[in-house]
Formats: C-alpha cells, structure tokens, sequence
C-alpha cells in the first residue's frame, strides 16, 4: 500500500466518522427497547391502546427498536406518573395517558403535574356514552331523566371506574344537571362495569365505546346519548338498525354533560427536540396505517391529533377543567 | 348436538402440524415460566406477546394459552422440590407436597400433582364446551355482594384448617390485612398508610411477599440447617407413575369437589390462587384423618392441584364470552385478542367460531400434550435435587430477584422481597403460619372492595348478604364453614366423654 492510497484510506475514513458523528443531528433514533409506561391495569382502555400501538409498529416495522409495555397502576397511576417523571432526560420512554393525568395528583395530592413531563402529541379522544340495561323501560334519555327525577334522591345507582376519576365526575355532573343524587359504585375496570350493567347490579353506566360494545351487539345493554357536542361519525350497522351514529348526543337529549378523555403520549422531562420529534413522526405514521383507521372505528374514537403548542394548551385548558370540576365535588385532596 | 360438531370442526383446526407444534413449544416455555418464581403466566404471556402478531390468530392463541397451561403445570415443581411455590397458585401444594419430598416420594408428589392438574383443566374444558353460555349467565348473576360472600367464603374454609395456635393464625392473618391495605383506597380514591412514600403506591403484590416468604425464607433456613436440601432424589419412572396412578382413583370424590371449586372461581372470578387454598381447606374438613395433612398425605396436593388447574381454565370463559378477564394472565391475553381485531365478548362465539372452537379444542389437545411433557421432563427437575446446595441456593436468590423486579419493574420490590424473606425466616423459627398472611394479602383488598361496594349499594344494610338465594346460601355455607371446626371438636369430644 503506497502513501497516496493510504491517504485516500484514511480520509474515507474519516469522512465516515464525520458522517456517523453528524448524523445522530439529523435524526434521533432508539437504540434500546423503548420502555411504553401504562399508568393503568391490563385490560382498560390505555392499556388496549398501548399494547395495539406495540403490535402494529412491530408489525410494520416502523421502529427499530421493540415497545415493551410496562403496566404500572398503582395509585390510580401515580406509580407510572412518577416513575417517567424520575426518568430525567430518558429518551427510551414514553407514557400514554388517561384522564388520571389530571384527577389523580389533584385527589391524591401526589407531588406531580403534567408540566413535569414532556408532551409528545394527542393520539385520540375517548367518548363516554350513557348506558342502560336492555330490558329496562328507559328507551330514550328523557325516560331516563325523568325516571331518576320522580324518585328519591340516591335511588339510581351509577357504576364506574374508580374513585374520584373520570366516571365519577361524570357523575357528579350528571347529578348537578338533574338536581338528583346517585350512588356511585366505584368497580375495578371498564369491562367490570358494563358486566355489572348486564347482569342489573347497577342501573347505568358511562363505559367509554369500546367497553360496552358487544354487550350492545348482543341485544344486552342500551346507548342511551354520548357525551359530546356532536354525533359520532361512525355510520357502519352494529345492530340490525343502529350504527353509532343513530346515538344522539346528551345535550340534545336534555342531558347538558360533556366529557372527553384524552389518550395522548408523554416522554420524561429534559429529552431534546429530536427525540421528541422522532416519537411525533412514529405516532403520524401509525395514524396513517389502516389498522388505525379500524382500531379508531371499533372504539368510536374522536379522531383529534394534536401537538406542540396547540397540545400544550389544550392540556393547560383541561387541567384546569378539572381542577374546577373536582373542586366543586369535593375531591380535591386539600 | 352442535357443541360435537363445533368441537370436532375445532379439533381439525387445531390439529395441524405448526399448531400442534406451538403447542409443545408453549407448554415447553410455560413450564419453564411456571418453574422460576415471579415470573407468571401473566408475564410471560405479556412478552412474548408481540412474537404472535405476524401470526395468524388461531395459532397465536393456541401457543399463548399453552403458555398458560405450562405455566400452571410447572408451578407445582418448585413448590414440591424445594418448598419455593413457582406460581402463587402453588403456595397451598407445599403444604404435603414438601412433606412428601422430604419423605423420599418427591415422584409421587409430582405425578399426583400433574395429573390431578390435568384432571382439573380436563373437566373444566368439558364444562366450558357444553355449558359455555349457561355458565356465562351464572357468571353475570355475581354482584359485588355475591364476590364478597364467595370471598369470605374462601377465608372461612381455610380459617381453623391450621396446627398452630388460633393466636399466630390471627396475627399472621391481621399483618396481611394490614399490609393489604397500603397503598390507594379503591373507594374513596384516597392514598392509605403510604406515609408519603412513593414506592409504597402501589401497595404491596402478594407475589413479591410469596417469593420473599416462601423462596428467600427456604433458603435462609437451610442455610442454618446445613446448607443441604432434604429432599431426597426424585426419581420418576414409569413404575412409580403406574403405581401413584393406580392410587388415585380412591379420591374420585376429592377431584370432583376440588373441581367444583375451581370452575367456580375461575368463572366468578376469583382466581387460580383463592381456589387451591379453599380446594385445600374443604379437603382438609373433609377427609376422615385432617391430622394427616401438612405431614404428606397426598390428597392435600390433589386437591389445591386439580382446583388450580380448573380455576385457571375455566378463567378463560369470561374472558370469551364477557370480556372480562377471570384471571391476569387472561387479561393479557385479552389484549392479544384485541390486537388480532378479535372483540371479546357476547358476539365472540357468534361471529368467530373457528377461532373461539379452535381454542377450546387446543385446551383439550394442551393439556395432553403438557401432562406428556411434565411427565417426561421430570427426571430433568429432580435432578436438581443432587446439585449442592452451595450452587443451587445462590441460582434460586438470583432467579427469585429477577422475578420479583419483573412483577412491576421496580427495584423496590426486590428489596421488599429481602425483607419478607427475612420475615418468612422469623415466621417458621418461631413457628407461625405463613399461609394466612399469603391468604389475606391475596384477598384481603378484593374482600374490601367488594364488602364496600354491597355496603354501598345497600346503602349500610347487612341484609344484602342474605338479600336472594344465591348470596344467602353462599353466606351462610361461610358460616358454616367458620363454626365446622367447633362443631367437629365438640363430636369428637363427646364420645370421650361417654367414654370416661
């Protein structure tokens, strides 16, 4: 090997070095399994879509790197909360979120925020439909209210997931549009609850789409009005005569309550802008796979994206929606 | 009979080459799951998950559910080999199960355990294939007062069952209780005894103080005793499996009832775990010589074996037909459905029947399948018993802190395991029963929440206990349970004093 060539060997090489060391710049990729936190027990609704997300990105390849899904629900998810929020500057982590996001540090008084982490982008909004059992008299939302209005305070009973949570808020709303009390019964899971509802332990419920669904199909459970300002979208028969679409919306049912719950991504706090950014272009690409379109359709998901600023506010908002609401029942921790 | 038809049509679904060979790779895995502590079905299902979505649905579940089966098989090994439980749901199978180890007839203990557990999930399979959506009906009949009479149900046979004083079966029984309650109050939503600890949130898993309990204590123990294990080496031949087999038949009545009881927690749901213990505390009452349990009668590891195994097959038909999952590795597997576009539920057996048929075919094809394995990789597991105990035990320490950190990922947790190990020591050197502080951390926050809930609804009346036939009768066989061991003692005083 003459000096020229060995000049020429070694530039190449160190032009490759330059390139290795100047392309992490331009993209940020994972380069260990990302750690996929659900702040809630197997079976819900984020843990549903945590383990959905992992299949489909492994499916698809869209990550170099696996998903593994972590449940850690305790304290109604300040386990997990806290757990990402420790994770300082960890850009192998992510962490989808509920409504516990914002209910369970103002319950509990456990010391987090969201503004501890990092918001990566909503993914979806859930939808909470009013249910009944099918074979009560209550066919429309008006049979319903007025049913709950010529009894006794606390004679309807109301089932839900947890305490001082989504369901109970709903609840608490429901009962301030009424002038009625019910007794909420706080059960383990979405799927506990539309059970109860079918076997008539519980009077109604406000299971989320998906949670109560097939109860729906097989003629045992009733949708009463869901809680938004409009219809769901959703147009395809899942009985003989209804799609989601023929379930009208609460306030025109005479029902003024709304309710949406986020499902959005979370990265610990101090990652930089790549990694954010690297999670942000993975959750777009999944948005546009059919398998999400179908997973959006089977849940009657509102199809909300959002990010960065736009994201941030929308949190700031609602954090303080609930703040307003959970003081006004009573749940704040202090 | 169209049950015949679907199954027959299930059968030659699952009867094809790769799913018959994901069967023997799940078994296989499941085994080794079920054998190292911590490490549950619900774990190993979780991970290994992501394998089967390029697959097509039907095997997926079959290897998963296997899995599971493994899993529920292996448990037993360890619980009998070393006194360890594998499994939580093995914890009662150590009580004869070591005994009989310890007494030379290691090989006996495991080939009762895996059959009666293949009995079990046999009979729980045929009940799920004929009576699937009446069984489903009486599943939806449970309320939070039906859950709790079941619960108190469970604690009322087990209570009374134990040698040691009433006083240490109360105090270990109060300290469960005491540590479930840590963490958030499932009523009220508020956090309890967590002293502003973060790590204390999420309470304390009953897995981590089984490892630490049971694995961690064992070894501290022999290590006093001189560092070896007694268990004398475990054989299986085929000659010892003849000659336990041709045994079993005489407790025709034991696998029966111990199968009523688990296919009636699996169903209602109140778990594999619950249902050995009250399958072992009913056997227990029952038998016309209780004094010889807990010193290696045989019957005591049929009972909690066949009841495991039913309850944990028989998990699976809520999970089908209601979409709630009767244990948690079959909320794992929930998940799995989902992401294979399968909606648990009513509509489930309607609008999928090859693969819902399929899968009930493969639990029968499964446990065939794992009760070949077990039986044959056994000689492999008793061999363990030859290793010194200067290497095994260091092996068990490591595999026991991988299990527990796996359970929430948590450093924490492992160091809670060393401390329930050396609680777990004090507990056996001073001779207190470790089983009911197991028993009460397992049940003690679902009793809670479910006595909650009825009080709720009944807005503080007692009376929903007793308010329709189901809960009443239920209730009051508790009650009966809870007075038997007066009763009993009364008859068997009564003829001494004649006597005297």
């Amino acid at each position: 090997m003459n000096l020229r060539s060995r000049v020429k060997a070694l530039s190449s090489i160190l032009i490759g070095f330059c390139a290795l060391a100047t392309w992490p710049a331009h993209a940020w990729e994972p380069t260990k399994p990302i750690e996929f936190v659900v702040p809630a027990g197997t079976g819900g609704g984020a843990d549903q879509m945590a383990r959905f997300l992992q299949g489909v990105v492994a499916k698809n390849k869209l990550s170099p790197q696996p998903i593994i899904v972590v449940n850690k629900s305790g304290g109604a998810g300040a386990e997990g909360f806290l757990d990402v929020k420790g994770d300082k500057g960890n850009g192998h982590k992510i962490v989808i979120t509920l409504s516990n996001l914002f209910t369970t540090p103002l319950a509990t008084g456990v010391p987090f925020n969201w503004r501890d982490l990092t918001p990566v982008s909503m993914l979806a909004l859930d939808q909470f439909i009013l249910w009944v059992n099918h074979d009560t008299a209550f066919k429309t939302t008006k049979d319903y209210l007025t049913a709950i209005k010529a009894q006794p305070d606390k004679a309807f009973k109301m089932g839900g997931t947890g305490s001082k949570q989504e369901d109970q808020i709903i609840t608490v709303l429901m009962e301030k549009a009424l002038g009625k009390k019910m007794i909420y019964i706080p059960l383990k899971g979405g799927g506990d609850v539309a059970v109860q509802l079918v076997g008539k332990h519980i009077d109604s419920t406000v299971n989320n789409p998906i949670e109560a669904e097939s109860h729906w199909r097989s003629g045992a459970l009733r949708p009463l009005c869901v809680m938004d300002k409009e219809r769901l979208p959703y147009k395809g028969k899942l009985t003989t005569t209804q799609s989601w679409n023929d379930v009208p919306t609460c306030a025109s049912a005479g029902l003024p309550v709304e309710y949406l719950m986020l499902r959005g991504i979370f990265m610990p706090p101090g990652v930089t802008p790549d990694q954010v950014k690297y999670y942000l272009d993975l959750f777009k690409k999944v948005r546009a796979l059919p398998e999400w379109k179908d997973f959006m359709e089977k849940g009657a998901f509102k199809q909300t994206f959002m990010s960065g600023d736009e994201y941030f506010n929308w949190l700031g908002q609602n954090e303080q929606a609930h703040r307003v609401l959970m003081r006004e029942a009573g749940f704040l921790a202090n | 009979m169209d049950e015949i038809n679907n199954l027959m049509q299930g059968f030659s679904v699952a009867m094809t080459l790769p799913n018959l060979a994901y069967m023997l790779i799940g078994i296989t895995l499941g085994i080794l799951i079920g054998v190292l502590p911590g490490l549950g079905g619900a774990n190993g299902i979780a991970i290994l998950l992501p394998l089967t979505f390029s697959m097509n649905p039907t095997s997926a579940v079959i290897m998963l559910s296997c899995i599971y089966w493994g899993a529920l098989f292996g448990g037993a090994i360890t619980s009998i080999l070393f006194n360890i439980p594998g499994e939580p749901w093995s914890v009662a199978t150590t009580f004869d199960g070591y005994p009989m180890a310890q007494q030379g007839r290691a090989a006996q203990a495991l080939t009762a355990a895996f059959t009666s557990s293949f009995v079990g999930a046999l009979i729980a399979v045929a009940l799920i294939t004929f009576l699937a959506p009446l069984l489903a009906k009486f599943a939806l009949r449970f309320g939070p007062a039906e859950y709790f009479a079941v619960q108190l149900l469970t604690f009322c046979s087990f209570v009374g069952m134990s040698k040691e004083p009433a006083a240490k079966v109360i105090a270990s029984m109060m300290l469960g209780f005491a540590l479930a309650a840590v963490g958030m109050d499932a009523v009220t939503g508020q956090l309890r005894m967590t002293f502003g600890f973060p790590e204390l949130l999420k309470g304390f898993d009953f897995l981590i103080a089984v490892i630490g309990l049971f694995g961690i204590g064992e070894i501290l123990l022999t290590m006093e005793e001189g560092l070896a294990f007694k268990g004398k080496s475990a054989r299986l031949n085929l000659r010892v499996v003849l000659q336990t087999w041709k045994q079993l038949p005489q407790y025709w009545l034991t696998f029966l009832r111990s199968t009523a009881v688990g296919c009636w927690m699996g169903i209602t749901p109140g778990g594999a775990t619950p249902a050995s213990f009250m399958s072992y505390g009913i056997a227990r009452r029952m038998s016309k010589e209780p004094d010889s349990f807990g010193k290696g009668q045989i019957e005591g590891v049929l009972a909690p074996e066949t009841a495991a195994h039913a309850a944990g097959t028989s998990a699976l038909l809520p999970m089908l037909t209601l979409g709630i999952p009767g244990s948690p590795t079959a909320a794992v597997l929930l998940g799995g459905l989902m992401i294979w576009g399968l909606q648990p539920g009513p509509m489930l057996f309607v609008e999928h029947k090859d693969f819902v048929w399929g899968l009930i075919a493969s639990m029968y094809l499964g446990n065939v399948v794992g009760l070949l394995v077990v039986l044959t990789t056994v000689p492999f597991w008793a061999a363990f018993l030859r290793i010194p105990f200067s290497v095994i035990a260091p092996v068990i320490v490591v595999i026991c802190a991988v299990g527990a950190y796996t359970v929430h990922s948590s450093m924490f947790d492992v160091v809670m395991m060393l401390v329930f190990g050396v609680v777990g020591y004090l507990f056996k050197k001073l001779k207190y029963p470790m089983a009911p502080l197991v028993l009460a951390l397992v049940l003690g926050d679902m009793a809670e929440a479910s006595f909650r809930q009825s009080m709720l609804l009944s807005q503080g009346s007692l009376a929903i206990f007793w308010s329709n036939p189901l809960v009443g009768s239920i209730a009051g066989l508790a009650i009966v349970m809870l007075v038997w061991p007066l009763l009993s003692s009364f008859k068997r005083r009564s003829p001494k004093r004649e006597a005297g």
